[in-house]
């Protein structure tokens, strides 16, 4: 008798909660839409505000908007949603707040954003290193992304200025002059960014090699941090990372090894051992995006920006951890790099396995056998972000060394 | 007899035993420690971030119900949570410690997954559905009948072998993401068969996840029915109670270990058929997302009720979905939401102290009566 009381009331309490709840609910849908003209602007990160990688599309978002006189009623910003089913429903709730348009941040959200793009084709969504625009053939379904290799090859030369100054120091031999690189993931985005920073730092110090070890995540503080200490130990004399965490920086703080690091300044944390930062600022493409939207123009399918549309910049140099000349020298490879001169992947500067790169397939539209599909090195260097906003470079070129490719 | 002697044997604050409690006294208080929570998480918010509680308080029900979408995600969540609860309920009744939920929920999807793969282009999708749909509650059993086996053939440690479990499948998942990710190298499975639809569950009109929570409901009514009125019920709580009266009274402990481990095992497989196959069409290691553990958390504050199960992770997922409603609305972290989770959790599991228990200070003679009678009536329950 007692259970059957407490079923029935179980069962009244449910009912009635649902019941309030969903009357609040119906009446709490209609407050938002305070500016229904304006059109809404939505934004989806895979974590928050701690990790650098988030942070610096938090900061692009934030920025774009206040340019655009975007207020802050008109933007959301959805923080660690999960590349799964979750990525769709926030996307789907960004269109039921009135979003007209709505960015996402992190690879894996890519198959959801499409499923949304799919779902709802009078919204436009924009999505962040994703590689599968331009086969989708969607009209509301966008890629884009930096050509932050470039970035990558000037905060090497900041890397290299550092080695050679060591050298110099007779702190190390000319041989010793090894980098250690903490990757998140072995595929193209990750292989781009480790060769073009490799290849910065050997335009500028020539004995230079590197190893790069592999933590299987965007971010694990832990295997960060153990990883770079894996480096240390394995004789790296400088480091950096690509993984978004502040594992790898404040590894290297401790151990007083010298640091480029990525997505943003680590300068707060590592005031003795952050040198330089390259980043991409995604407030030129949000701004970009927006305003076409805004406007009912089309937003290009795959959209790459670059050192002149400042999507790709560097920090301010740390004086107190870089080599000396760092920013002049930084500033003339910039000029070079924009005025076309010096091509990062310049494929003289490359051999794979001792013979030079003169000709490689890439695998430029996505399928799930990696078929290589499009011949990227032409007039000397390859083609990197041309065919597609994402990166496709993924060649394993001579003097860097992987280590744990498999996790 | 002299009052010296007497003081100095009878500490200050004594805690007794209650007899049962009046059920509606005991909602009483179960209502005023919510009362309770929600001060304490008005008065952090204020002193903490300077907003105004109860606009808080409303975004977090907003963020909840606040449209017709947003209350089939919570529909969605709970079901879950309710399905990984539900699994638990029969092993902690019969005090098995299945602390393997996450693995058995993982491994499941795993096997769901791997049909999809595998047979997506081979069979059609019913048979496809089928196929995983066995596959997953099949290994789901097999993942947690293995300490099962152990513990009832030399009573190995459950708590530590289901836990090990977890580590098993979150290695192996995370071995074939390699496996099957696209592109190579991302970590990333992506969404499978996304232009076939293959091995898909269906959606029941244009709702979705309606199918996924008509399927845990379902679930959780046959439980409350398997425990409560069949003899396996019986027999789990018997084992539970005592195992050596249960073997007294010629129940197979051994045999019945197993078989409500299979059954625990199996609930939680099909729960990752249903992430698979029903809403996420991908497999992370990451995808039970710790929600295996947070089933032992329900299943204890419902004390073991499947209905009562209903209610407790309804509440957690309402606190869970209302977490990043506000961390949107007012750019707050979501560790804050979590702070006033964890508020409201220690209150609710606060009551449930006093509610079973009696503080007595010094000089109350109610509490020897107490402690007399909780005496007569036997040990815990």
């Amino acid at each position: 008798m007692k259970k059957l009381v407490v079923l029935v009331l179980s069962l009244a309490m449910v009912f009635t909660c649902v019941g309030i709840l969903t009357a609040c609910g119906g009446s709490g849908g209609s407050e938002e839409g305070s500016d229904d003209s304006a059109m809404k602007v939505g934004f989806i990160c895979l974590h928050d505000e701690n990790s650098t990688y988030d942070l610096n599309f938090i900061n692009g978002a934030k920025e774009a908007c206040e340019n655009l006189g975007i207020s802050e009623e008109n933007y959301m910003i959805k923080t660690n949603i999960p590349e799964g089913q979750e990525c769709y429903d926030a996307a789907a709730e960004l269109v039921d707040a009135g979003c007209g348009i709505i960015f996402a941040d992190s690879f894996g959200h890519e198959d959801y954003m499409i499923q949304a793009a799919k779902d709802f084709p009078d919204v436009q969504f924009c999505h962040s290193t994703g590689t599968k625009a331009h086969t989708e053939g969607l009209d509301n379904y966008h890629n884009a992304f930096a050509s932050i290799y470039e970035g990558r090859y000037l905060a090497g030369v900041a890397a290299g200025l550092k080695l050679n100054e060591m050298i110099d120091n007779g702190d190390i031999t000319p041989e010793e002059a090894k980098i250690g690189y903490v990757g998140a993931f072995t595929y193209a985005e990750v292989i781009s960014g480790y060769t073009s920073f490799f290849l910065g730092a050997r335009s500028i110090c020539e004995s230079a090699t590197m190893e790069v070890t592999f933590t299987g995540s965007w971010y694990d503080d832990t295997a960060e941090k153990e990883g770079a200490n894996k480096l240390i130990g394995d004789g790296c004399v400088l480091i950096s990372q690509h993984a978004d965490s502040m594992g790898a920086p404040t590894a290297c703080e401790k151990a007083g090894v010298p640091d480029v690091s990525y997505n943003g300044s680590t300068v707060d944390a590592c005031p003795n051992t952050f040198i330089v930062s390259s980043r991409i600022n995604w407030a030129p493409y949000y701004e970009y995006a927006i305003a076409a939207a805004q406007n009912g123009e089309a937003i290009d399918t795959d959209w790459t920006g670059n050192l002149e549309t400042g999507s790709v910049v560097l920090t301010e140099v740390n004086e107190k951890a870089a080599a000396k000349g760092t920013q002049e020298k930084i500033d003339e490879v910039k000029a070079q790099l924009e005025a076309g001169e010096v091509h990062v992947f310049d494929a003289s500067a490359i051999t794979v396995k001792g013979k030079p790169l003169d000709s490689y397939e890439a695998d430029v539209d996505t399928d799930p056998d990696y078929t290589p599909d499009t011949e990227a090195v032409a007039d000397g260097y390859f083609h990197e972000s041309e065919f597609r906003s994402a990166p496709y470079f993924d060649v394993q070129i001579d003097g860097i060394e992987l280590l744990d490719t498999s996790f | 007899m002299s009052k010296a002697s007497k003081s100095s044997k009878e500490p200050l604050i004594h805690i007794t035993k209650r007899k049962t409690m009046a059920w509606q006294k005991a909602w009483l208080i179960r209502i005023a420690s919510i009362v309770a929570a929600l001060i304490v998480c008005a008065i952090v918010t204020t002193s903490a971030t300077g907003l105004d509680p109860f606009s808080v308080f409303s975004k977090i029900l907003e963020g909840a119900f606040g449209s017709e979408r947003k209350i089939w995600i919570l529909g969605k969540e709970t079901a879950v949570l309710l399905c990984i609860s539900v699994a638990m309920a029969p092993a902690f009744r019969m005090k098995f410690w299945n602390l393997g939920g996450e693995g058995q929920v993982l491994i499941g999807a795993w096997m769901t997954a791997a049909c999809m793969i595998y047979l997506g282009d081979k069979v059609p999708t019913p048979i496809l559905i089928l196929i995983s749909l066995i596959g997953a509650t099949a290994i789901g059993a097999v993942w947690a009948g293995i300490p099962a086996f152990f513990k009832a053939r030399w009573n190995t440690n459950e708590t530590l072998f289901t836990l090990m479990m977890n580590y098993v499948a979150i290695q192996l998942v995370a071995y074939y993401i390699i496996i099957w990710e696209s592109p190579k190298g991302s970590g990333k499975v992506g969404i499978i068969n996304q232009a076939t639809n293959a091995g898909w569950l269906p959606s029941i009109g244009s709702y979705q996840y309606l199918l996924n929570i008509l399927v845990v409901a379902a679930v959780t009514v046959l439980m409350y029915i398997y425990l409560q009125y069949s003899k396996h019920g019986y027999e789990i709580a018997v084992v539970g109670e005592s195992q050596s009266t249960a073997r007294y009274v010629g129940i197979k402990v051994d045999r019945v270990i197993i078989r409500t481990l299979l059954l625990s095992g199996g609930i939680c497989g099909l729960c990752g058929f249903l992430m698979v196959a029903g809403t996420d069409h991908t497999i992370t290691t990451t995808l039970a997302g710790g929600r295996g553990f947070l089933g032992v958390l329900v299943a204890w504050l419902a004390q073991f009720n499947p209905l009562a199960m209903v209610l407790v992770s309804l509440l957690l997922c309402v606190l869970s979905r209302g977490a990043g409603e506000i961390s949107t609305a007012f750019g707050l972290n979501q560790s804050f939401g979590d702070i006033l989770t964890g508020i409201i959790l220690f209150f609710i599991i606060g009551s449930e102290f006093f509610i079973n228990y009696r503080i007595n200070f010094r000089g109350s003679t109610k509490a020897v009566k107490d402690a007399k009678n909780a005496g007569k009536e036997g040990g815990l329950h």
